[in-house]
């Protein structure tokens, strides 16, 4: 509330600024003397006034004057013929529609602007409030502030980047990601699963392509240990990319038969090898054939972590809300919808949007 | 908050400068002194509300707001204060801001200067000011808003570009947009002239300090680059012909032309449509280089056809106001009051052809600059046209000009006495002709042109000062007689032969880089580094962490023909944030020279790639522009330039001496 009434303080003296001298006429139509003769006059007294000071010769100031009368004649003949006017009707219809125009424009031009270009919105709720509002967020980020300031300092703590880098991923920074696990694997040395999450992390940065780059590093973290089943399911995704499907169908059934019962990947290598064999195609499949199950399902997990660790707008959370939904898991869309009332509990609007996507999904009646 | 306040004041100031331009212009027509003297007081709200926006956004570059997309963008908390500040204009937004709050202290200046400028001229004046403030503030708020935010805010910025963190980058640029904004302020002049149809020697007069300041400030602005190129880039070399400096040069070959030809309409009420031509000219050239510099059309011409915003904004710009400036002079320029006709040889006569001389100079620089482009644009190719190219046409057009520079200088006005005229400069003739020859003798083996360039540079610091002998001196006089009667020699005089000697120091500068010599070889610890007779030996390499960056520190001892000299330390940083090295060359003066070290790269054995110069005299070259400043500078604290004391014919010698 304060800063509008700054904001509008600034806007009268800004038309202030134009009405005063507009209404200083009398003054000046007292004086009634031409503009550029009155300068003529007051070279000369200036002249008169270096010369007493010692700062012009006597010759000098005798030729200066001499130049500016000359000036000062002829000044005279040019104004003496359209006439002086400062005063009388026309002037004073000229003075209202100059002040109209400052009244108008000035208002209207820094609002219509500052309506379109700035962020108006902010002034109501303050980035400061909105900060001290998720104070959880802002215990990450000063502790990912702390990791990288002591990272400048010591850009050889191969263990700080690779505790950071994951933090970069949920933070949504993944090309920052990348560089961290990079710098990771030159200071502490390759690993199979070190090598597989650099890998991962490039997979990301390129929205699920695995790249060539990528591609051998996985092949690398293989090498090191032929059971990286992360490093062996990205090689398979790699080769479903590049039209390879019968050495991907085989890559991901030998992952599947090599891993233990119920490994958290199952479901996901199964999904992906039911949708190359042509049985229970996973919806979507065909729109966003290099984005796989896993990616989304990461993708999810990462948005709830953000918004549960820094917050965001009805909008995010009824994006969460819907995904989990549509991932077929009912219990935790209706978890993230209780969790979203919390966090919009201030923002009426924001409340509604989340009551409206728990409606639209069906999601009330079950809730407890 | 403050962030916001800022924003808004923009805005404000863009209605502010809609209502500047439009009443005062109206008041002129009416002849309303009301109206008109609403100039003035707008001309002073909208400098306020843009110092109060540039004073929001460097609030927020020292407190490290990162919920500004700018800050976050150009700055770190971890970085020195000092680079906190000159990263307000480090990045294309902020610079906007500050070209355009330069402006706008113009504008004030000149709403403050009542009583030395007639009514109607100020009014007309601040009018033109404010269309131009209406353009780049519609570009700022429209393409490059530097008060946009960022929601959440990030923890962190992403650093300034590390060659940007310098101190001599902080101050370059405000330097350089007080020469490029400065002469918006002739511009604004002239066509206020082309509006109101008037123009005579007051003009000029009026004119004058304002071209000379921006003048001055483009000199320095154009050497702090220069030096900055010099020592940073670890080239060792101080002009590239690239198009950023030709687009800062172009202005400054116009602008001096425009401060020549103002004298003589000052002085002779001559060459009055030439002036308003030269006004508007060099005023185009800063926009043109503004738009070089800001449209990203230089990095590529394809970048620019990707996001052509920003660069078809400013086109937009440059097009209004040249295209519009040139057709109101086409109007109204054939109705201008001529006067003054002089004789060929002459003072006036001498300065038609250092205008004719600077004008072609600076038509070869502009085509050398654009051609490229527009071949790009046209077929694709990319060619670059370097110093070759200009050593064969500039050169030949600066020569001539800097050989008759001395003789104009020392011709009377009117008419002059080419004969007599060179007479006076016999001894000067022969001194420098002694020069060239004793540098060829000595350094005989050399390269030919050296000596004669040399030559040519003394030649022109003696002519320069010649004025003040011959004005002051002459056979029989005692020494301290002469002293007294040049010390009261009028301020733009003075001024006049320090540019004049700053230009002959930068020549020999500049004639003197031929004797350079340089080496290169990798380096392990002890061993040495020869060139001519400087040599570098390398004592050490230690790593160094700083705030925002680390580097390799090489430790060299510099031995002159055995002898020690003493250490520098050359560095090659590594800026963490953005992963980006640079070099800081280490460099020793010696005299007017300089030893210049720069490291490649810093092999894991220890041993490092080590390039050594020695360049003799290569400070010459920006003392002679710091020079030339000095003379603008000096010659700007005349108080004839303000009232208009015509000349003396001659310094009566019974002249008192004045006293304060």
């Amino acid at each position: 509330m304060v800063i509008w009434i700054i904001l509008l303080l600034m806007t009268a003296a800004a038309v202030m600024a134009v009405l005063w001298p507009l209404s200083r006429h009398r003054a000046l139509a007292a004086q009634q003397v031409d503009p550029d003769t009155q300068f003529y006059r007051e070279q000369i007294s200036e002249i008169e006034r270096d010369r007493e000071r010692g700062v012009l010769l006597p010759s000098e100031a005798e030729a200066a004057k001499a130049e500016a009368g000359r000036r000062l004649l002829r000044a005279t003949g040019a104004t003496a013929a359209d006439a002086f006017a400062a005063v009388g009707e026309p002037a004073l219809r000229r003075r209202r529609a100059a002040s109209t125009l400052a009244l108008s424009v000035i208002p209207i031009i820094a609002l219509a602007l500052y309506g379109a270009y700035g962020s108006p919105h902010l002034l109501t709720h303050p980035p400061e409030q909105q900060a001290q509002a998720s104070g959880d967020k802002m215990d990450l980020m000063a502790a990912v502030s702390q990791i990288e300031a002591h990272l400048a300092q010591n850009p050889q703590d191969g263990r700080g980047w690779e505790v950071v880098a994951p933090v970069y991923i949920r933070m949504g920074r993944i090309d920052d990601a990348v560089k961290a696990y990079e710098s990771a694997v030159r200071y502490l040395g390759a690993s199979a699963d070190r090598l597989a999450n650099y890998g991962e992390v490039m997979v990301l940065a390129k929205d699920g392509l695995v790249s060539s780059e990528a591609q051998k590093v996985f092949e690398q973290a293989v090498q090191l240990n032929k059971a990286s089943p992360k490093a062996r399911y990205y090689l398979a995704v790699a080769a479903e990319q590049d039209g390879q499907i019968e050495k991907a169908k085989q890559a991901y059934g030998e992952l599947l038969s090599s891993s233990p019962e119920g490994a958290p990947w199952g479901d996901v290598v199964r999904q992906r090898l039911a949708s190359l064999g042509g049985e229970q195609p996973v919806a979507g499949q065909e729109d966003a054939p290099q984005i796989g199950a896993a990616d989304i399902a990461r993708m999810v997990s990462g948005l709830a972590e953000r918004l549960e660790t820094q917050g965001g707008s009805p909008e995010e959370w009824a994006r969460l809300i819907r995904s989990y939904a549509v991932l077929g898991q009912r219990d935790k869309a209706v978890a993230a919808a209780e969790r979203a009332r919390q966090a919009l509990a201030q923002n009426d609007a924001g409340l509604k949007t989340i009551d409206a996507m728990a409606r639209e999904l069906k999601l009330t009646d079950a809730a407890p | 908050m403050l962030v916001e306040a800022g924003h808004f004041a923009l805005t404000l100031a863009l209605g502010l400068s809609l209502i500047q331009f439009v009443v005062p212009l109206w008041g002129a027509r009416a002849n309303d002194p009301v109206l008109m003297s609403v100039g003035p007081v707008t001309g002073m709200a909208v400098f306020t509300c843009i110092s109060f926006a540039f004073l929001a956004l460097t609030i927020a570059y020292v407190t490290s707001d990162f919920s500004v997309m700018n800050v976050v963008e150009n700055s770190h908390s971890a970085k020195p204060l000092i680079y906190k500040l000159s990263g307000v204009w480090g990045n294309h937004e902020g610079s906007m801001l500050l070209w355009i709050l330069i402006l706008a202290l113009f504008g004030a200046v000149v709403a403050l200067a009542k009583n030395s400028i007639p009514q109607r001229l100020q009014a007309n004046t601040l009018a033109v000011q404010a269309a131009i403030t209406i353009a780049f503030l519609l570009f700022i708020l429209i393409t490059s808003n530097p008060f946009t935010r960022v929601i959440p805010a990030p923890a962190e910025g992403q650093d300034l570009n590390p060659l940007l963190q310098d101190p001599g980058l902080a101050i370059h640029p405000p330097l350089l947009y007080i020469g490029y904004v400065g002469f918006s302020i002739s511009f604004a002049f002239a066509i206020a002239a082309l509006i109101d149809g008037r123009i005579d020697a007051v003009w000029a007069r009026i004119v004058r300090p304002w071209t000379l300041g921006a003048w001055a400030f483009l000199t320095l602005g154009i050497a702090m680059g220069s030096y900055w190129a010099y020592y940073e880039l670890g080239w060792g070399g101080w002009w590239f012909w690239d198009p950023v400096e030709n687009a800062s040069l172009m202005p400054w070959l116009a602008g001096t032309a425009l401060l020549h030809s103002t004298v003589v309409m000052e002085k002779r009420d001559a060459l009055k449509v030439w002036t308003v031509l030269l006004a508007i000219l060099t005023f185009s050239l800063s926009l043109l280089g503004t738009f070089l510099v800001r449209s990203g059309v230089l990095t590529s011409v394809h970048s620019f056809a990707v996001d052509p915003e920003r660069g078809s904004f400013i086109l937009g710009i440059l097009i209004f106001f040249i295209g519009g400036s040139l057709a109101l002079f086409a109007w109204r320029a054939p109705m201008l009051k001529q006067g003054g006709l002089f004789a060929p040889v002459s003072r006036e006569g001498a300065l038609v052809l250092n205008n004719l001389f600077l004008a072609t100079a600076c038509a070869t620089v502009l085509i050398g600059t654009l051609y490229p482009l527009a071949l790009e644009v046209l077929t694709g190719e990319k060619i670059s046209v370097g110093a070759p190219f200009f050593n064969f046409t500039f050169l030949p057009l600066i020569v001539p000009l800097l050989l008759l520079l001395p003789l104009g200088q020392t011709l009377a006005w009117k008419r002059g006495n080419f004969l007599g005229t060179a007479q006076r400069l016999y001894a000067v003739f022969g001194l420098s002709l002694l020069a060239a020859m004793a540098m060829f003798a000595f350094e005989y083996g050399g390269p030919a042109a050296a000596p004669l360039g040399i030559g040519l540079g003394v030649y022109l610091v003696l002519g320069s000062l010649n004025e003040i002998v011959t004005r002051s001196w002459s056979r029989g006089t005692p020494l301290a007689v002469a002293w007294r009667k040049a010390a009261n020699l009028p301020r733009s005089t003075w001024g006049t032969v320090l540019a004049h000697a700053g230009v002959g120091l930068t020549v020999i500068g500049i004639a003197a880089t031929a004797w350079g010599v340089e080496g290169l070889a990798t380096l392990k610890l002890g061993e040495r580094l020869k060139a001519g007779d400087y040599e570098a030996r390398l004592e050490r390499v230690i790593p160094r962490v700083e705030a925002n960056y680390r580097e390799d520190v090489a430790v060299f001892t510099i031995l002159r023909q055995g002898q020690v000299l003493g250490t520098l330390e050359s560095m090659k940083r590594l800026y963490v944030t953005r992963g980006m090295p640079t070099t800081e060359a280490g460099i020793m003066t010696v005299g007017l020279g300089q030893v210049y070290v720069s490291l490649g790269e810093v092999e894991a054995d220890g041993s490092v790639g080590v390039r050594l110069y020695h360049k003799p005299l290569v400070l010459l070259i920006w003392i002679g522009a710091l020079v030339m400043a000095l003379g603008g500078g000096v010659s700007l604290t005349d108080r004839r330039l303000r009232i208009g004391a015509p000349a003396r014919a001659k310094v009566s010698p019974a002249a008192p001496v004045p006293a304060e």
